[in-house]
């Protein structure tokens, strides 16, 4: 019979590392259980924030990514510091993800399709576009240019880095000139809408796939709920920029639950390689 | 400096710069969005295409201009007269002068993020001459939807940043008061733009500012505006298009310590376990 200490603490019912609050349906979900679930709520099928590599290894097929440019880190152009100073600031984000900004760029098979993959992490700085994610997700449209191949970018950002200044602002010039040859040299671009995606990301690449797909609930929009409730001085309905509203306004084609997310890109990278009867963008 | 009591807006700098302006209106879609405005004039003898945004230079009059913060329908206003000079080869020249792009919900419902993107997108690849001048203030995505040109010009007192010195203050000081500090910080003044390569050239304004006398500042617009446009309508349009491809192409602060390799998996356990020590390492 094992003892007991009766003036230690009592153990929790649900230990915080272990298990998380749904934060829709209030359901406690164990941690494992749900990773396994793709991040989404199994009572309610509320979508967690999916990390980048969990992400990569939703859409890519096994075996098939090749990390292109993981290297790649930012100066400080500006030396910008607030609290504290942004080179501080990208330190210790590269420490809490793993990577060295945020963004994961590379090429991979999506259902034995060849593709272009960018995978943007909300965890990393807010997902904000500066130099890096810039020139990364450039790269990869230059990269699916070159080999004449699909671009999918899975977007997940508060909008450009402010700590870059107005560089930051020039990476939305940048990014949309390198997917628009995309778009002349008729190759196909399906970019995935995240929670969230707003701002400058949202005003630039993010909106201009062929086909704008976005995952339930997540939050799409330019300016950001609380600069837009203290400029009008009431408070957003309920659903206000969420992936819904989007849709029923136009801005998105469908809305794909996580799980049906990579069968539903192949379907139409697929009905695109027919429609060009000559297969153009095909290898 | 940028907010100066009566610093010249787009229309009064258009009447002392351009000859016979005709305004047009509309986006053929919703409405006529009076934040921005556009039309054709002539340039010393030669037809060209202006689009601007415009501020009130009193209250009421911003109020009906909504203080130069452009709505949906006006970006796609611009893009219809992008279009247009395109067709019948004018040079564009666009007048960058707005807080950001309007905040509010119904600006939201159709497509902020969208135009501004699409807008972004026309410009990138409109194959006439684009000359762009900041005549005060550039504020953030919304400004960049007219802001991407072959030239890009400021006045010296102008201003071009990712996001308002107040935003930027609410977001990262988490007060608005320490707006002044944030605008020190982004470093968004004529000087730095010019470091930074965003602006190619500053024009000379009177010694006392711009706002002190606007027959001055149109003189020297005009005289800077008739330099460029002369110099960059000799250049073919598809070397014109790549070489504006090049010039926002080439904006980030990257570094590459490894030059884009991705590190090297490290081999299996087995296989380093089977390893000779005593045989030299190839490398």
């Amino acid at each position: 019979m094992r003892l007991r200490n009766p003036f230690g603490r009592k153990p929790k019912e649900f230990p915080s590392h272990l298990w998380t609050q749904c934060p829709n349906c209030a359901e406690m979900l164990f941690n494992k259980q749900l990773a396994r679930n793709l991040n989404v709520c199994t009572k309610c099928g509320h979508h967690f924030k999916l990390g980048a590599a969990e992400r990569v290894e939703l859409l890519a097929d096994a075996k098939s990514w090749t990390e292109m440019d993981a290297d790649m880190v930012s100066s400080d152009p500006l030396g910008f510091v607030d609290s504290k100073p942004y080179p501080d600031r990208i330190a210790a984000a590269q420490a809490k993800s793993g990577h060295k900004d945020a963004v994961l760029t590379g090429d991979a098979t999506l259902a034995g399709i060849p593709v272009a993959l960018a995978v943007m992490d909300f965890e990393f700085m807010g997902g904000s576009m500066g130099s890096v994610v810039g020139e990364k997700i450039t790269r990869a449209a230059e990269r699916a240019l070159a080999e004449r191949k699909a671009l999918v970018i899975v977007a997940a950002s508060g909008g450009a880095r402010m700590q870059e200044g107005t560089i930051a602002l020039m990476q939305l010039a940048k990014t949309v000139a390198a997917v628009s040859r995309l778009d002349e040299a008729g190759l196909p671009f399906v970019s995935v809408l995240a929670d969230p995606t707003t701002g400058g990301v949202l005003a630039s690449f993010a909106s201009l796939g062929d086909l704008v797909l976005a995952e339930p609930g997540a939050l799409i929009g330019f300016s950001g709920a609380r600069v837009t409730s203290e400029t009008i001085g009431e408070k957003l309905p309920k659903g206000y920029q969420r992936a819904e509203f989007q849709l029923q306004h136009g801005f998105v084609d469908q809305v794909v639950p996580r799980a049906q997310l990579k069968e539903r890109i192949a379907f139409f990278l697929n009905a695109f390689r027919i429609a060009g009867q000559d297969m153009r963008w095909s290898l | 400096m940028a907010r100066n009591i009566a610093p010249p807006h787009a229309l009064d700098l258009i009447g002392r710069v351009f000859d016979h302006f005709q305004e047009l209106h509309g986006d053929r879609g919703f409405r006529d969005d009076p934040a921005v405005v556009g039309g054709i004039g002539e340039l010393s003898g030669r037809p060209v295409m202006i689009v601007g945004q415009q501020k009130g230079a009193s209250t009421e009059e911003n109020i009906a201009r909504n203080f130069g913060m452009p709505h949906p329908e006006g970006y796609r206003k611009a893009m219809r007269l992008y279009r247009l000079a395109e067709k019948f080869h004018l040079p564009l020249i666009t007048l960058v002068d707005t807080p950001g792009a309007d905040p509010r919900p119904e600006a939201e419902e159709r497509g902020q993020g969208e135009a501004i993107a699409k807008s972004i997108q026309v410009m990138t690849r409109l194959a006439t001459p684009v000359v762009v001048v900041v005549i005060g203030e550039g504020g953030s995505g919304g400004a960049l939807a007219l802001g991407v040109g072959d030239v890009v010009l400021a006045l010296e007192n102008a201003t071009y940043s990712v996001i308002s010195p107040e935003g930027c203050a609410a977001i990262l000081w988490r007060s608005a008061t320490e707006a002044e500090r944030a605008a020190q910080a982004m470093k968004l003044a004529g000087p730095d733009l010019l470091e930074t390569g965003v602006v190619d050239a500053l024009i000379k304004e009177p010694d006392a500012g711009a706002h002190t006398d606007h027959d001055a500042t149109g003189a020297a617009i005009k005289t800077a505006l008739v330099a460029e446009i002369d110099r960059i309508s000799r250049v073919p349009i598809a070397d014109l298009l790549s070489l504006r491809y090049e010039r926002f192409r080439a904006f980030g602060t990257i570094v590459e310590p490894g030059g884009g390799q991705a590190p090297a998996t490290p081999a299996p356990w087995w296989r380093r376990a089977l390893r000779n020590p005593l045989r030299r390492e190839r490398s």
